[in-house]
């Protein structure tokens, strides 16, 4: 990480910010789940990040993502790298504006060590998970499903198989509507479960 | 006997396949992604992948949402 600012993190865990410094994380995604995933990555000092989407910012994402009035009409990786930066001006960004598939998986994320699943259709994270299970099949992989409604606070948790993570009650759907609260709840159980696994402390 | 998701206990049978076992099952999701040993099974796969007795398989649904 170039020019960090070390008082951003004099309050991080002993012994982690060195470890996630030197960390590479992908998002695919960076909707209601990859806005606020990579915040809180960023705020705990992860120091690379790979966003890649292809979507420009509309009034109605501003119910959970972590967008402002100021940013309709923006590409979001662009407006989520300047708030990144904002938030750590020491922090390394790769941005991909473009419509992710399969084939594109080991170009744009070969650099990370993890990535985190931050789409809206169920299609896309299956073949998302298909994809970089092909390609990296030893790297962990970061999933989220079941993050709709309102309530059932303790239905969201994480579940592991292999090198994948579910986070999510695994079961509302999105035609229930979304809520800011449940929506970034399961974002950060993502980037929890990244930082555990960079940090060598128990995910589960 | 294969073990889904640490729970459910389904009787192996020869050349039971990971689609014959979502069968049985009856999953009504329309999206599911399946790990057979803590490995991902390809979806194209579920039809031609062979269960051995004692597999440990988990059943993951996708919901839309993000």
């Amino acid at each position: 990480m170039k020019g960090v600012d070390a008082d951003i993190f004099a309050r991080n865990v002993p012994g982690s910010t060195e470890r996630l410094a030197r960390a590479v994380i992908g998002i695919a995604g960076c909707g209601g789940l990859g806005s606020n995933a990579a915040v809180s990555l960023v705020r705990a000092g992860v120091g690379r990040l790979i966003l890649a989407d292809y979507d420009t910012i509309e009034s109605s994402n501003l119910n959970r993502q972590h967008y402002f009035q100021k940013d309709i009409g923006k590409v979001k990786v662009e407006a989520l790298a300047a708030q990144l930066l904002d938030i750590n001006p020491g922090v390394s960004l790769d941005l991909h504006k473009r419509k992710l598939e399969p084939g594109l998986i080991p170009d744009v994320f070969s650099g990370a060590d993890i990535l985190v699943e931050a789409f809206d259709r169920a299609e896309a994270k299956r073949w998302l998970i298909e994809s970089w299970c092909r390609f990296f099949p030893e790297r962990p992989l970061v999933v989220a499903s079941g993050l709709s409604g309102i309530g059932r606070c303790n239905s969201l948790r994480v579940v592991k198989s292999g090198t994948i993570y579910f986070c999510g009650d695994g079961e509302s759907d999105s035609n229930m509507g979304l809520s800011a609260a449940r929506v970034a709840i399961v974002a950060n159980l993502e980037a929890n479960v990244v930082i555990s696994l960079l940090t060598g402390n128990e995910v589960l | 006997m294969i073990l889904v998701n640490n729970r459910d206990k389904i009787e192996w049978r020869d050349n039971m396949t990971v689609q014959d076992l979502l069968n049985t099952l009856r999953y009504e999701y329309a999206l599911i992604t399946v790990t057979v040993n803590e490995e991902l099974v390809a979806s194209e796969d579920y039809g031609r992948f062979q269960l051995r007795d004692g597999d440990q398989v988990g059943v993951f649904h996708l919901a839309h949402g993000g």
